[in-house]
């Protein structure tokens, strides 16, 4: 219930700073590191320019790239999660607890979740999408250009919420999903679940609104003469996906919502008494969670198609079974999702339709890897670093995809579920599947973007290290499962013997930080040495698709003229044909940068801030604020502005001299 | 100026929407009178005042949203499509699931009077 | 909409805005569709209290079904208004729809004052949860759409019946029209199925 000690504070209070070491030192690292980046913003003056060229761009290449380093900071932190669970499983056995209590190992393994998912995948997967997708279809934007900005700042508002219960408050106990009952106010008194439910239901507001800008691109953007069928194969997997974004995530804005004002209203949707029914809770957040899942590898899947035909120096195989496969998936993934609640009571007419629709599911998931594999067969394979991570995918995801095929089996998994073989299998499918996709696309299109390559050494020693890391991290945990051992343990008896494969996994996840140290050094030592590595064409791997065909690093406006496409892999075509027709300019006209998204956020950020901690004063001072802003906006009628031909022409010429 | 001045244009569209609301109001009354006046029973009730919500709900996207009337190609009614597979699913499969949770999982209270109830024990 | 119906593309945009916004309105459908859900598990969930047989005044519900119906009429009157430029007509159909929505939402209003004055709130049990949650959030809805409507006339006094004037009333009246088909279903299952 809405109790607040006070109308103006609601329920904060002192209480709810850090009170123990570890998230102290947690805290104060994110305090300091943010402090030492405004400061060297402030020394190198550097304000105006990150609010002109990055902030406020509306520029899908700009947001693109923010999204990424969002997403590559947030997995530093879902990493030193990581890092705490590790340690703590291995170490927490007999009489000794380790170096958590239970409450807060609990908060770290909800946060991981969290973090991983929504911030991590989601924030890899959406940047991707906003540098390439237009490029792909030939165009100059995405449909919607400043719902594009919103959609990005909301995000950062529910990432700025999640990692603000570390400085203040507290965060969920309750896993990534928080079933009640313990998610429900009477086990979670506490501020955790709230900052959960709103740092989940602002981010997933902006991915709703780039579902519905991403789709509307798609259908109505591409340029003249690519039909549906002459599009790359990444388009389709970004239009599947978008498809299921746009149907899946308003079950979990309603989910969130209703445990919502179960907790602040009284309300009895999932309460033990009262009439509410919580495994209600459980079928609403898998009929979202499941789709998410392919939502978050359905693009991956995609930009293993670019790549391996790239590098096999060879068109890819079964273009039309790839789409049909695309397609089914998409269908099919609504029709899974008890599998992942096959324990909670269903009867056996239930769990056997739902484990043959799982089951029926991994046909067209296997149809993509024969064809991605009939694509390498009499190829020329060049090994870069892309490549090896799709090599990568393939060791491990067909593995864990098995193993996923054994947990369809209702009966099977009556003995697995919630066990380290599901913890196994799913890591497997995040990992293999969707992180080592979204490495291959930074790593493929990096060059497209900043107009030079990164170093290929360093590139393979992390991918290398993430590998080993990945095996020595997981193999041990599908082991513990078949042996007994549960998920979400903070300590166990010594007589289990589990130990020792505990303390594998933990020396796995060191070399899996010792590959992100590889990354890291890769970005730096790449940036330093950008000038011996200058990306001169346009066109480093030889590409197949448009985005090759603009300079590197592309300009704003994308093409001088929209290309004109007559068949697939539209730019190999063209290279083949040998056809090179001189460059015609045009007027451009482009949206203007614009601050609003960014406010639009922020006063989202009051309202998610009001709501978790009960000021209500704050929170109807959000609402107000976002309607006003979003008038403001949509009474601007001065929102673009056009670049003349002779300047295109100007830039066109700067771009390609010095590529040239 | 762009706009169709001719008030000849918009007399086909605002037949159809004279018509779609006069079809609208007799379907409600008919569902709403069905009701009041008892005329059918039980499940059969349910499955006539969902046909005719049904229906209406045909008439107005017929007649209010034009759905049929979009050029190629047919985003709309693509998505539009999509969107009743998923609730579709998501309704009936959701109703489903958790009556075949709520008849498994009853406690022994509610199991008794279920059983008195249902099965005369 | 027939692509007769949109100004005839004056602006490509149109038609990219009207597939967006649709597809948002297509977001919206499942919103209510899982809200649907929930209430239908949850029809008998009246934990001792009241159900829909003793809550519901049909004759009341009969009044909001016509007020909605109405307003979503005469907003394709609007957008026909809007067609021809006809500035008068467009006010007096959009004043028309603003008030039919506003009697709407006034009278829902006082069936749920009057609900959590007797002591039937949404905190008496799981079936009143789930009945005050999904006829709220149409309300909801439709007040939003209210208060588009007003902007939507404020911007015509002050600016006048433009193309992107013409094109937010479109948006506006794909939005009040799906509205009114939610009502419908919320109309059928919730209250004449319920009542009985």
């Amino acid at each position: 219930m809405f109790h607040f000690a006070s109308a103006l504070t609601g329920r904060m209070n002192m209480q709810a700073f850090p009170r123990d070491t570890i998230t102290a030192g947690g805290a104060l690292s994110m305090v300091f590191a943010l402090i030492a980046i405004a400061a060297f913003l402030t020394y190198k003056k550097r304000w105006k320019w990150l609010w002109k060229e990055w902030l406020t761009s509306l520029d899908p290449k700009r947001i693109g790239v923010m999204y990424i380093i969002v997403a590559l900071v947030m997995l530093l932190r879902g990493l030193g999660d990581v890092l705490l669970i590790r340690t703590q499983q291995a170490t927490s056995v007999g009489s000794s607890h380790g170096i958590l209590n239970s409450d807060h190992f609990q908060q770290i393994f909800s946060a991981h979740g969290s973090i991983m998912i929504f911030f991590v995948a989601m924030g890899l997967m959406f940047g991707l999408i906003n540098l390439i997708l237009p490029l792909h279809i030939g165009a100059r934007d995405v449909a919607f250009p400043f719902l594009n900005s919103v959609a990005f700042w909301l995000f950062v508002a529910g990432m700025a919420l999640m990692n603000l219960s570390i400085i203040f408050g507290e965060f969920s106990a309750a896993g990534w999903l928080a079933y009640p009952p313990l998610s429900e106010l009477q086990y979670s008194p506490g501020v955790g679940v709230d900052y959960w439910i709103w740092s989940l239901q602002i981010a997933g507001v902006g991915s709703l609104l780039s579902g519905v800008n991403f789709l509307t691109t798609i259908f109505k953007m591409r340029a003249p003469g690519m039909t549906m069928m002459k599009m790359p194969i990444f388009v389709w997997s970004v239009l599947c996906s978008m498809l299921l974004v746009v149907f899946a995530f308003p079950i979990l804005t309603v989910t969130l919502a209703l445990l919502y004002f179960d907790r602040s209203l009284g309300m009895h949707f999932f309460t033990s008494t009262g009439g509410g029914n919580p495994m209600m809770y459980v079928n609403l957040i898998w009929a979202w969670g499941h789709p998410e899942v392919y939502i978050l590898v359905l693009p991956a899947f995609g930009i293993y198609s670019e790549v391996v035909a790239t590098f096999a120096r060879k068109r890819l195989f079964g273009y039309k079974s790839m789409v049909w496969a695309l397609g089914a998936i998409t269908f099919l993934s609504f029709s899974v999702w008890l599998h992942h609640f096959f324990t909670m009571g269903a009867g056996a007419d239930v769990n056997a339709f739902f484990g043959i629709m799982t089951m029926v599911i991994a046909v067209p998931t296997g149809v993509k890897i024969f064809n991605w594999l009939f694509t390498m067969y009499h190829g020329r394979i060049l090994f870069a670093t892309p490549m090896l991570w799709f090599m990568g995918f393939i060791a491990t995801f067909t593995v864990g995809g098995v193993a996923g095929v054994l947990m369809a089996v209702p009966p099977a998994d009556f003995q697995i579920h919630n066990s380290l073989f599901l913890v196994a299998h799913f890591h497997t499918m995040i990992i293999g599947g969707v992180v080592f996709g979204y490495f291959a696309g930074i790593t493929y299109w990096f060059p497209k973007i900043f107009g030079f390559k990164l170093n290929e050494r360093l590139g393979r020693y992390a991918f290398w290290s993430w590998l080993v890391g990945f095996l020595l991290a997981f193999i041990p945990l599908y082991i513990l499962g078949f042996m007994g051992a549960t998920r979400r343990l903070d300590h166990y008896s010594a007589s289990e013997g589990w130990q020792g494969l505990f303390i594998v996994a933990g020396v796995g996840v060191l070399f899996v930080l010792l590959g992100v140290g590889f990354q890291i050094l890769q970005f730096i030592v790449s940036i330093i040495q950008r000038k011996q590595n200058i990306d001169a064409t346009g066109d480093p791997w030889n590409g197949r698709t448009l985005e090759w065909s603009a300079p590197s690093p592309v300009p704003f406006y994308n093409f001088t003229t929209i290309p004109e496409v007559h068949s697939r892999d539209a730019f190999w075509e063209t290279k083949r044909a040998k056809i090179s027709m001189p460059p015609r300019y045009e007027d451009i006209t482009l949206p203007k940068n614009s601050p609003m998204g960014i406010f639009i956020a922020a006063f989202a950020f009051m309202v998610g801030f009001g709501c978790i901690w009960h000021i209500v004063w704050l929170i109807v001072l959000g609402l107000i604020g976002v309607v006003i802003t979003v008038l403001v906006r949509s009474a601007d009628e001065d929102t673009e502005e056009t670049t003349t031909a002779a300047e295109v022409k100007r830039l066109d010429r700067v771009a390609r001299k010095v590529a040239a | 100026m762009n706009a169709d001045k001719s008030r000849a244009a918009i007399a086909g569209p605002l037949q159809a929407y004279i018509t779609g609301f006069i079809l609208s109001i007799a379907l409600t009354l008919l569902a709403y009178s069905l009701t009041v006046h008892h005329v059918v029973a039980g499940n059969a009730f349910i499955l006539v005042i969902a046909s005719l919500a049904m229906i209406q709900l045909a008439i107005q996207l017929l007649f209010f949203l034009h759905l049929s009337q979009e050029s190629r190609p047919r985003w709309r009614l693509l998505v539009f499509g999509f969107m009743v597979m998923v609730v579709a699913i998501l309704v009936y499969g959701s109703v489903w699931i958790m009556n075949n949770l709520n008849y498994n999982m009853m406690t022994p209270s509610q199991l008794k009077t279920f059983m008195h109830q249902n099965e005369g024990l | 909409m027939s692509e007769a119906m949109v100004a005839h593309q004056s602006h490509p945009d149109d038609s990219k805005s009207i597939l967006g916004f649709w597809i948002y309105i297509m977001t919206d459908c499942v919103l209510f569709a899982s809200l649907f859900a929930v209430f239908a598990v949850m029809r008998n969930a009246t934990f001792g209290g009241p159900n829909g047989h003793e809550l519901f005044s049909l004759p009341f519900v009969l009044a909001e079904t016509m007020l909605l119906l109405t307003s979503s009429f005469t907003c394709g009157l609007m957008v026909l208004a809007g067609r021809v430029r006809s500035k008068q007509w467009v006010m007096l159909a959009l004043g028309v729809t603003f008030l039919l929505g506003l009697s709407f939402v006034c009278l829902e209003v006082s069936e749920f004052r009057h609900l959590v004055i007797e002591g039937n709130s949404w905190r008496r049990s799981g079936f009143l949860s789930a009945y005050f949650t999904l006829v709220a959030t149409h309300g909801l809805h439709v007040s939003i759409g209210l208060l588009w409507l007003v902007v939507n006339g404020w911007r015509i006094v002050k600016r006048g019946l433009g193309d992107v004037t013409q094109k937010r009333l479109t948006l506006f009246s794909l939005f009040w029209h799906f509205l009114d088909i939610i009502w419908i279903i919320i109309f059928s299952m919730v209250y004449l199925v319920g009542v009985r």
